[in-house]
């Protein structure tokens, strides 16, 4: 549908098929700035890219912008693989997906605002109480806690998918403690590397400012009114995937990283161990989860975490980002019900709609996925990173049947949704330039308001038909470019 | 105020490093005595040094230079090895990379690589030699690095406290080898053949042509021990280590305000007074070994104050766990 005859270089033989290319957008409506990416990507060659794209490599091993796999004996390093092919995002798009994100934030907070006080929504029927109280990750220790400006969600990560008519729709909110902004930064500034001349006459918008914005929101949020409140980011250490990330990150904002074990809580006050003695600490943007977050509370056995936390926390005399307990709203099934949600606290519609999503746990909505099973995804509501995840075009009878066997024993479990023809991206493969399905994920920091970050980890299923981009599942990941709006515009 | 933790990691990583050189330094030269010696258990006096022997007679049944070699340059097994030593300093770093350059973590990263990357061939006596310079080499470019671009707060006084005080126990570990290695034959003791020896002990140190100026023409054991003991300008010399740690825990304190450090003081001043109070002839003929033994201990008993006194130990945890979304 993309492929066009006057193509030349890199994406001579490229041909995105039936879906949606997000380089090349729809042929009914090129964008200007797009054929200056064209024609500066067709001065390269091929060749040239590998040799470019193993520099990059390289440069993340030297770098240490690595996860690390632990086994018994032995730690891995790998990097999350990168394409140098970037994808780019229109001001126009951009606009969309942006408002969309802040509505959505928006609401996430009042809903949670909501549960954890009033209840008005559960009284006013919009969604089942039993959705959320029967939520493992509803925490009753957060009712009637008062979180400061009624942000629960401070840092959002939103995963946007577009179907094949160019779409913008939201597969998942990431409301707990979201994971991937350092990999948008750090894309970046290896892409500036790598391919300089490929940004030359391209108004690209920076990712630069993202510590200094977190920083700023969390002070916002602090609950002290020192004009420098003492912020920290709290990690579960160096044998966690994202410590990478949770360095980056406090580097970014200038704050101490630290672990369960340099915190210490006296007199419902949270202090930090320094060589001199405890200090006091203000606000946590913390990066464990809430589970292990505080033996006293959750996790007895959690070594990751705070005894007495909670208690200093329901006290007021620290702040968390994220909040305890927004685990409840970023559920698969709570997610089905984001845009009456929407609607119902703030009187809008969605700007971004959800992907079809049905609910086993409603009859019409087992009924149906049973009998479309082949043609639907099926998801477990509890798991993240991909897994548990059925698609039934592409499983076998048995697996099928495994599943149709699961969600009749266990209807609550499992959301249903049609398959989305992803948009892909043109990605350097073994075999040359070919299209690969791709996603996106923007990052939202609210303090007094909120921002979102121009860009978004773009990943990529580098297995051919895969839909799959977790970086678990044989993911990568690619550069994404947010333009500035075009003087034409 | 710098986390304890980051305060210890700091410690040790400069100790790794530390470690590492001076073990490629010491297999260097051992590789001299050993082509020189008519002795055909000298490998075995490295092991003897390091308390290792037990250890690595577990699983060998000679120590001779392959073995040993591969024991203290390769096996990842063997937590007293160069590729082990520089394992943990990065692991270390990477638990301090909030606060270290990212050129001090890449160098590390770059310099671990290439140690994986080598094989027993590179231990071969044509090789080993040259083995030993790339890992010299590597750890000098860490400490030019953090020179260049590690930011001078507290963590940097850790940094350098742990610096000096390996380097000072790896110094009178040097100067052991001497003793081990020649006092059960005494015959030899005072021969051209021992100063050719020491000799070699100087330049492992990288204080030959140093001790060529200070004492251009005797070459004693007495005056090369001593130099390497008492010297006030020598970068290895123990008395200088001792001296720039005293100064670097006592501006750390000073400058921080920080009430921690006092026994460390003490206990650094009981060792200066144990060295500076006597003469290298008094040292030799109460016993090289006894004294260098003595100190080694009081220098862990320094690592230990610090720890308590500046860590504030408690049992390290790790767990492994991924939580993210």
């Amino acid at each position: 549908m993309n492929a066009s005859p006057h193509r030349s270089g890199l994406l001579r033989d490229y041909d995105s098929g039936k879906f949606y290319c997000e380089l090349l957008g729809s042929p009914a409506n090129p964008q200007p700035v797009v054929e200056i990416i064209e024609r500066q990507l067709s001065t390269i060659s091929e060749e040239e890219l590998r040799n470019r794209a193993a520099a990059a490599e390289n440069d993340m091993f030297d770098h240490g912008v690595t996860f690390t796999v632990y086994s018994d004996k032995s730690a891995i390093d790998r990097v999350f693989p990168f394409d140098l092919i970037p994808r780019v995002l229109t001001a126009n798009e951009w606009n969309v997906i942006e408002a969309g994100i802040i509505q959505r934030v928006a609401a996430l907070n009042l809903f949670l605002a909501d549960i954890y006080g009033p209840k008005h929504v559960l009284r006013d029927g919009i969604i089942p109480a039993s959705l959320v109280f029967g939520n493992p990750n509803f925490r009753r220790e957060m009712e009637g806690v008062k979180v400061a400006n009624g942000v629960y969600v401070a840092i959002c990560g939103t995963d946007i998918v577009r179907d094949q008519s160019g779409r913008f729709l939201v597969l998942e909110d990431n409301a707990r403690t979201p994971s991937g902004v350092s990999y948008v930064i750090e894309n970046r500034r290896m892409m500036l590397r790598a391919w300089p001349e490929l940004f030359e006459g391209i108004p690209v918008r920076s990712v630069d400012n993202y510590g200094a914005m977190l920083r700023q929101a969390l002070a916002e949020l602090s609950p002290t009114s020192a004009a420098d409140p003492h912020i920290v980011l709290l990690s579960p250490g160096t044998y966690n995937s994202a410590y990478f990330e949770h360095v980056f990150l406090a580097r970014e904002m200038g704050v101490p990283l630290v672990e369960g074990r340099d915190l210490t809580v006296t007199d419902s006050k949270v202090y930090l161990r320094t060589i001199a003695g405890l200090r006091r600490v203000d606000t946590i943007y913390r990066r464990i989860d809430d589970d292990f977050l505080d033996p006293r509370v959750f996790r007895k056995d959690s070594i990751l975490g705070v005894p007495g936390l909670m208690e200093a926390y329901v006290a007021g005399n620290v702040q968390l980002a994220n909040a305890v307990g927004t685990g409840v709203a970023d559920d698969k099934a709570v997610y089905a019900y984001m845009p009456r949600l929407i609607r119902y606290y703030l009187q809008q519609d969605a700007i971004l709609p959800n992907v079809d999503t049905h609910l086993c746990a409603e009859a019409e909505g087992l009924a149906y996925t049973l009998a479309n099973i082949e043609n639907l995804v099926v998801k477990p509501v509890g798991a993240s990173g991909g897994y548990g995840v059925m698609i039934g075009s592409r499983a076998s009878k048995a697996e099928i049947e495994d599943t149709r066997a699961q969600i009749v024993a266990d209807p609550g479990n499992f959301i249903s949704q049609p398959v989305v023809g992803l948009s892909v991206c043109p990605t350097l493969c073994t075999d040359g330039i070919e299209p690969r399905h791709v996603d996106l994920r923007p990052f939202a920091i609210t303090g007094r308001q909120t921002w979102v970050l121009p860009g978004g980890l773009t990943r990529v299923a580098l297995r051919k038909n895969s839909l799959v981009v977790n970086s678990s599942q044989g993911g990568g990941s690619k550069d994404t470019w947010v333009l500035f709006p075009e003087a034409a515009e | 105020m710098l986390l304890a933790r980051h305060a210890e990691a700091a410690f040790w990583m400069a100790r790794y490093v530390e470690r590492a050189e001076n073990l490629a330094r010491l297999l260097d030269v051992q590789q001299v005595f050993a082509r020189d010696s008519r002795d055909p258990v000298s490998w075995r006096s490295i092991l003897v040094l390091n308390s290792d022997e037990s250890r690595f007679f577990e699983n060998q049944t000679s120590a001779d230079r392959a073995a040993v070699t591969q024991f203290y340059v390769l096996d990842q097994e063997n937590p007293t090895s160069i590729i082990s030593a520089i394992r943990n300093a990065r692991e270390n770093a990477r638990a301090l990379r909030p606060l270290i350059s990212t050129e001090m973590w890449t160098q590390l990263n770059i310099f671990h690589r290439r140690l994986h990357a080598l094989s027993p061939d590179d231990l071969s006596d044509a090789r080993l030699s040259r083995t030993c310079t790339m890992v010299k080499e590597g750890c000098q470019a860490h400490t030019g690095i953090t020179e260049g671009t590690f930011f001078r707060d507290e963590s940097w006084y850790f940094y350098s406290i742990g610096r000096w005080l390996e380097r000072a126990d790896q110094t009178t570990r040097l100067l052991d080898i001497k003793y081990h290695q020649l006092l059960p034959r005494g015959a030899d003791v005072g021969s051209a053949f021992d100063i050719g020896q020491w000799n070699s002990v100087l330049r492992s140190a990288a204080g030959y042509y140093a001790y060529r100026r200070v004492h251009s023409r005797a070459m004693s054991p007495a005056t090369i021990a001593g130099f390497l003991l008492h010297n006030r300008a020598f970068p290895r010399s123990v008395a200088l280590c001792l001296n720039d740690m005293d100064r670097t825990l006592h501006d750390l304190r000073s400058r921080y305000r920080l009430r921690g450090g006092v026994a460390a003081l003490e206990r650094i001043d009981e060792l200066q007074a144990e060295l500076n109070g006597r003469t290298v002839e008094q040292i030799l003929g109460a016993g090289l070994h006894e004294f260098l033994d003595m100190f080694q201990k009081g220098l862990g008993l320094v690592t230990a104050d610090i720890a308590r006194e500046f860590f504030h130990h408690e049992e390290v945890v790790a767990q492994m766990a991924s939580q993210s979304q």
